[in-house]
Formats: structure tokens, C-alpha cells, sequence
């Protein structure tokens, strides 16, 4: 078991009670995930496919490294290792996503 | 052979204009094979001759010197041409540019003769637009369809409250000309589609994406991918910010393209919108500059491009990230053999993804 620190997106703050970090204990990234979704309702959902990985828009990282890159889930993690997890963003003050084109 | 003052005058079309005065430190970078022939030319045909003892004392074995230099070029009606220069106002005014030995005079040129087109004169679109055109970037072309609203004026420093209702474009037009009247601003009050993207990002030489929305994002990545031009890209969310440069073309390293690292946008409902989400009106200042920064960065060739880097700033904790972006070698758009698919219906894409 390894500890870790897990950065939140400020999109998913809401589902950790505004917290940016959350530190959890794993072996691989996709262990790490699924405690952090367990202890925080409704947010795997928006992170990961019902299959476990990661959806389309959203990228994890082990440190600087795209998982995808490395093994996926099974990533194995070290003491002290920050997962990011990163979703695509648009940008800035649009007022409605579907109609409008409003610019940043 | 002539100083530069002489060479401002003009000199054969395709010539190295070395000068006299720091040749022997100049031309083994300029002709490193000793063996090349080389035909030496000053004004009237002396500094040339013992320009050429020197060069051969240097290793230089097949030396020619111009018999009357280049005033006889000149009257014989042979080809020249006068190389750009900068002139005595626009020295002061970039004199700060001149100074940096990366920029200079031949850096200069280039920014006045470089073309960057604007997604967005919005919150990101504001402050590069602002800082490319002091930097002297000689044509802006800015893309908006949009109308200056009071809420903008938080963080779109090109609009002010005068210019409440009227169009974008025309705002920023009024503002960058302000500041640089040498700047050509170019205004296209259009909405991005696939219809009219070509059109609107050809010739430019860098575009810069301070777009809002996904459809947008998607748009400009594919015509970008297809046109080979370099995009520097930045997106913003409340204390968040993110910058990267897209350029699959890129000829020194190869990146990936906005699709290579998000196949598909989120779907409408993970996609938060940011008039309710917010977005500190200080942050797009922050990563609008990082776009302009590397815009310049590709205008001039310098330092390491944010290629294949995702820049990531955390206002909050005063921190910025780089995570690595990979290329994806099946991407449909970019990848290897990859054969362009074609526009697609992008708003659809958008809103029935996830």
C-alpha cells in the first residue's frame, strides 16, 4: 500500500466537499480511483467508463505521465506519487454550451 | 564586404550580407566548406581584394573579387534588392526588442511581416491580442461574432464600458489600433464553421484559440491539423488554467493534436457552464500572455515551443503543473498516414457525446 495524493479538477470539487487534494492509499492508480469514487459519491462516474477506464475527455496522470502511457489502471504507485486527473476544458464565459459561441 | 550602412542601400539578390567588419568571425558559420567558391563584393572593388587575402589565409581557396563592386553591379543594371529595414520610429518604439539578442533587427522584421489570427476576442483572446500587436505582430485577425457585454468587461481588457452593445471585433480593432497604429487589424465578424474555417485561417502563420466552447475547440483543431498551422491553445475554468501548443506539423518534434488527447468533448451535462461556474477575471490574463508568449516563441523560432506539455496554473495554490501529452499514432486526424476524414457537424458532436 502506498500513499498518494489524488488533485481534484475544480469541476469535481463539489463531489469532495470543495477539497482540490485528497490524500488515499493504493497499489495502482485504478485502486487509488475506485477508494477515492467509494468515498465520494457520484464522482467516478464523471471520471471513468462503467469498465473502469478512463472516459474520452478526461486524462489521468501519474505525475507527469498520461497513464495511458504506462499501464493504464494497473500503473502501480510509489509513496508519495500525485495523480492528476484532467478533463477537457472549453474555456471560459459562454452562456449556454449547445447554441451559443460566445468566446472566452 | 561593405558595412551594413551600405548594405541598407541594397546588394545582389541572394547575397550574404556579412560585412567587412566581422567577416573572419562570420563566415565559417555562414560557409563552412572551405572548398565552396566564394565571389567577394564591396562598393568599388578594393575592400574586396584584400578582404579575399584575408579569407584565404583562413582556408579559402577559390576567392573571387568583383572588379567595381557593387556600384558597377548596380550600373550594369544587374539584379539587387534592399534588404527590409526597420524604420527610426518603429526602432524607439521596439528598441526593448532590439536589445534581446534573439530578437534584434532580423526578429523584428519578422514579428512586423508574421500573420496571427484570434479565436475569440473574449477573456483569452483580449490579452494576446493586446500584447501581440505592442509586440509589433504585424497583422491581427480576430474572429467573433459576438457584442460587448457590461459582465465581459471583468476580464476583456480590450472592450470598455463605452463600447457596451457594440461589436467585439470592432472594440478590440479600436483599442489595439490605439496602442499600435502600425498593426493591421483585421476584423471577421463571422462565426467559426466548417464552411468557412478554411477561408478564414488560411495564410495566417500561427492561430491563437481563445474559444469557449467545444464545438469551436474541435473545429479549429481539425482545420489547423489540415492546414498545418500551429495552434497555441489556452482554456480557463474559475482559479484553473491550462496552455499547450497543438502543432502535429511541427518539423523538430512532432506533437499530437487536440484530438490525440481528448478523442471526444464531455457531454453537456459534465460540461459546466461558465457563466454559472465563473472564472477569476485576472486568469485569462495569465494564460492568454502564455499563448502570446508562445505565439511569438513560433513567429521567431525560439526556445522550446509547449509542444507535446500541457502548462496547468493552479491560482489557488500559486502552482503551475506540466503533465506530458502524447501524441496518438491511430489519431484519425494527425496520426500516422492519417488521411484527412473531413469537417464534421460539430455542434452535434458536442452535444450528443459522452
Amino acid at each position: 500500500m502506498s500513499r498518494v495524493t489524488v488533485r481534484i479538477p475544480t469541476p469535481l470539487r463539489p463531489h469532495t466537499g470543495g477539497a482540490d487534494e485528497v490524500g488515499l492509499e493504493g497499489t495502482t492508480v485504478g485502486e487509488v480511483l475506485q477508494r477515492l469514487g467509494a468515498a465520494h459519491d457520484g464522482l467516478l462516474a464523471r471520471v471513468l467508463t462503467a469498465e473502469g477506464e478512463p472516459r474520452q475527455f478526461v486524462n489521468i496522470y501519474l505525475g507527469s505521465r498520461n497513464v495511458r502511457g504506462l499501464e493504464g489502471m494497473a500503473t502501480r504507485v510509489s509513496d508519495g506519487d500525485v495523480i492528476s486527473i484532467v478533463p477537457a476544458v472549453a474555456g471560459g464565459a459562454h452562456k449556454s454550451q449547445r447554441t451559443s459561441a460566445r468566446r472566452a | 564586404m561593405r558595412e551594413a550602412e551600405e548594405i541598407a542601400q541594397g546588394s545582389p539578390v541572394g547575397a550574404c550580407r556579412l560585412g567587412r567588419g566581422f567577416l573572419e568571425l562570420r563566415i565559417e558559420e555562414a560557409v563552412p566548406d572551405l572548398d565552396r567558391p566564394l565571389v567577394l563584393m564591396c562598393g568599388g572593388g578594393t575592400r574586396s581584394l584584400f578582404a579575399a587575402e584575408d579569407l584565404e589565409r583562413m582556408g579559402y581557396h577559390r576567392l573571387y573579387s568583383v572588379v567595381g563592386g557593387f556600384a558597377r553591379w548596380k550600373a550594369e543594371g544587374l539584379p539587387f534588392d534592399v534588404p527590409p529595414r526597420i524604420d527610426p520610429n518603429q526602432r524607439e518604439r521596439y528598441s526593448r526588442h532590439l536589445a534581446i539578442p534573439e530578437v534584434g533587427e532580423a526578429g523584428q522584421i519578422r514579428l512586423l511581416n508574421s500573420k496571427v489570427l484570434l479565436i475569440g476576442a473574449g477573456g483569452l483572446g483580449s490579452p494576446a491580442a493586446f500584447y501581440l500587436a505592442a509586440a509589433g505582430v504585424g497583422t491581427l485577425g480576430l474572429v467573433d461574432h459576438d457584442v460587448v457585454d457590461r459582465s465581459n468587461l471583468q476580464r476583456q481588457i480590450l472592450h470598455t464600458d463605452a463600447r457596451v452593445g457594440s461589436s467585439k471585433v470592432a472594440s478590440a480593432r479600436h483599442t489595439l489600433e490605439a496602442l499600435n497604429p502600425s498593426v493591421e487589424v483585421r476584423t471577421i465578424e463571422a462565426r467559426l464553421a466548417s464552411e468557412n474555417v478554411e477561408e478564414i485561417l488560411g495564410g495566417y502563420d500561427v492561430v491563437v484559440d481563445g474559444s469557449d466552447n467545444f464545438p469551436t475547440r474541435y473545429l479549429v483543431n481539425d482545420a489547423c491539423v489540415k492546414l498545418g498551422l500551429p495552434c497555441a491553445h489556452g482554456a480557463v475554468y474559475r482559479f484553473e488554467g491550462q496552455a499547450t501548443v497543438f502543432w502535429p506539423g511541427y518539423p523538430k518534434q512532432r506533437g499530437p493534436c487536440y484530438r490525440c488527447i481528448y478523442p471526444e468533448p464531455p457531454p453537456a451535462e459534465l460540461a459546466p457552464s461558465c457563466a454559472e461556474a465563473g472564472v477569476l477575471g485576472v486568469l485569462p490574463g495569465v494564460i492568454g500572455l502564455i499563448q502570446a508568449v508562445e505565439t511569438i516563441k513560433l513567429l521567431l523560432d525560439l526556445g522550446e515551443p509547449l509542444i507535446g506539455r500541457l502548462l496547468c496554473y493552479d491560482a489557488l495554490r500559486g502552482r503551475f503543473t506540466e503533465l506530458e501529452l502524447a501524441r496518438n499514432p491511430q489519431c484519425a486526424y494527425c496520426g500516422e498516414h492519417a488521411i484527412f476524414p473531413g469537417y464534421i457537424d460539430y455542434e452535434q458532436f458536442c452535444s450528443r457525446a459522452g
